[in-house]
């Protein structure tokens, strides 16, 4: 585990900087990661995403499948893959504060 | 200090089968990419082709016949997965059939989509989907016969042309 300086504050994150800790997240710390994902600004359509995959991920312990997003009507497949370009999943789970994901799909 | 491997950039896919485990592979593959933001196409021929018709594509059947490690599958009856399946038993008309649906249901469960499901993902984030020519005038088919995910019906010639840089992967 290694630390980093996120947003103005230390905080702890793994080999790939994914935050160890989820409970820690607010928006100044997604918007500084995001930023270094290439994603600038981060929009409330953003925002609306990844507070659903939090609200999964309390729940179920694990981020919500692309799949589940689309058929939820949370966002569309093709929207979430413009929303967060170059790998949606990860990228989103990681702006999140979540863990990589874990799934194949 | 040592060197990074490149990343891999872009994958080509070919199917050239048409079981649906046969299938499966390549798009969970080819979706992984996009998933992965690498670029990727999905080029379907001979018998793969079943996949893109519209009129077969939503019956692709387990093959229970000739596959000797079908006792894979038995975990899923509740067996032990050493249990031989013999390839006799596979021929008795309904078998392809019940393992069809016990693995259908089994991939349901784990949120894997059905093949048109799959090919709609797969092109909506990005992915590409090819017949190949050949294939399509042998079993006398038309780009009408095919999904709309099917951006191309392309020669042997043109599918390297596209795959340009990529790494091609024969399933």
């Amino acid at each position: 585990m290694t630390t980093k300086e996120l947003a103005g504050i230390t905080v702890d994150v793994d080999a790939e900087g994914f935050l160890t800790d989820h409970k820690i997240w607010n928006l100044d710390l997604a918007a500084a990661i995001a930023q270094e994902e290439g994603i600038d600004p981060l929009t409330d359509r953003h925002v609306e995403v990844l507070n659903f995959m939090r609200k999964e991920f309390e729940e179920n312990g694990t981020a919500p499948s692309i799949r589940k997003m689309n058929k939820l009507n949370v966002v569309p497949t093709k929207e979430l893959y413009a929303l967060f370009p170059g790998g949606p999943a990860k990228k989103a789970a990681k702006i999140a504060g979540l863990g990589k994901p874990q799934g194949c799909i | 200090m040592s060197e990074q491997p490149e990343p891999i950039k872009k994958v080509s896919l070919i199917v050239s089968k048409g079981s649906l485990v046969d299938v499966y592979p390549a798009l969970v593959m080819g979706n992984g990419a996009r998933m992965e933001g690498m670029e990727a196409s999905i080029f379907f021929t001979f018998f793969g082709l079943g996949a893109l018709i519209k009129k077969t594509q939503n019956s692709l059947k387990v093959a229970t016949v000739g596959n000797p490690a079908m006792n894979m599958a038995m975990p899923m009856l509740k067996m032990p997965i050493t249990m031989p399946f013999p390839t006799l038993l596979g021929a008795i008309p309904g078998v392809s059939n019940f393992a069809t649906w016990m693995m259908k249901n089994e991939m349901e469960n784990l949120d894997i989509p059905t093949i048109p499901e799959f090919l709609e993902m797969f092109t909506d984030a990005g992915g590409e989907v090819f017949a190949c020519k050949l294939a399509m005038d042998m079993f006398k088919l038309t780009k009408d016969d095919l999904c709309d995910q099917v951006s191309s019906v392309l020669t042997v010639g043109e599918f390297y042309e596209r795959s340009a840089g990529a790494s091609i992967i024969f399933t």
